[in-house]
């Protein structure tokens, strides 16, 4: 079975926090909705540059928005 | 659900009614009469050709109908479709690289063409269905 991304984020509460839709984000990301969904619900990791452009919406650093688990 | 996956689905299904109707006329023969005497060559292109329009229109279909219940709905792929369509076309390439090992191994057995044909033909169909299957999967269940 596949195993989704480990990479979590906190895009939806930072979106909530902004007053953002959705839509409002893909859109100035420049990807489709059901891309942002799948990113908020961990299903996808975004490219390097798309996660700087997300962050740059939210105006937060890289690491506020995306987080990694620690190795055990 | 996203252009990318609608278009995955409409492939994944054409592909698998093709290759259907194609065993269906093929295989009852195999069996019955030598193989030098099956006509296996129209078929096959026939089912091929049907195969992709029935998909090409099963997309225009659905889009359609998706533009009619929701006109704000998105009809554009972007990075992460690129993506699950890089993953789908290795694991299909996978499948194509057996059929084309299986059909040089025939040709060095010098076997009948219809075998050589019809493996070729496989590793083309599995190797669709599971580039299609894998973007299914990847779209439900989330990029590995």
């Amino acid at each position: 079975m596949v195993r989704p991304t480990r990479v979590a984020n906190s895009l939806r509460a930072l979106r909530e926090a902004a007053g953002l839709t959705q839509a409002d984000v893909a859109r100035r990301v420049g990807v489709t909705r059901q891309t942002l969904i799948a990113i908020e619900q961990g299903k996808y990791s975004p490219t390097l540059e798309l996660a700087f452009q997300l962050c740059r919406v939210f105006g937060v650093r890289i690491d506020d928005a995306f987080h990694y688990p620690e190795e055990s | 659900m996203a252009y990318g996956e609608r278009n995955s689905w409409a492939a994944l299904v054409a592909s698998a009614i093709s290759i259907a109707v194609y065993l269906a006329i093929v295989a009852p023969q195999i069996g019955s009469r030598p193989v030098g005497e099956i006509e296996w060559s129209w078929p096959m292109l026939w089912t091929i050709l049907g195969g992709l329009a029935l998909s090409i229109a099963a997309s225009i279909a659905w889009g359609l109908l998706v533009h009619r219940s929701d006109p704000q709905a998105e009809h554009v792929e972007d990075v992460r479709d690129v993506d699950i369509s890089r993953l789908g076309e290795r694991v299909g390439q996978a499948f194509l690289t057996i059929g084309l090992v299986a059909v040089l191994l025939m040709c060095a057995a010098r076997m009948d063409w219809f075998w050589i044909a019809n493996a070729a033909y496989l590793g083309f169909a599995l190797s669709a269905v599971a580039d299609c299957l894998t973007r299914v999967i990847v779209y439900r269940a989330g990029m590995p």
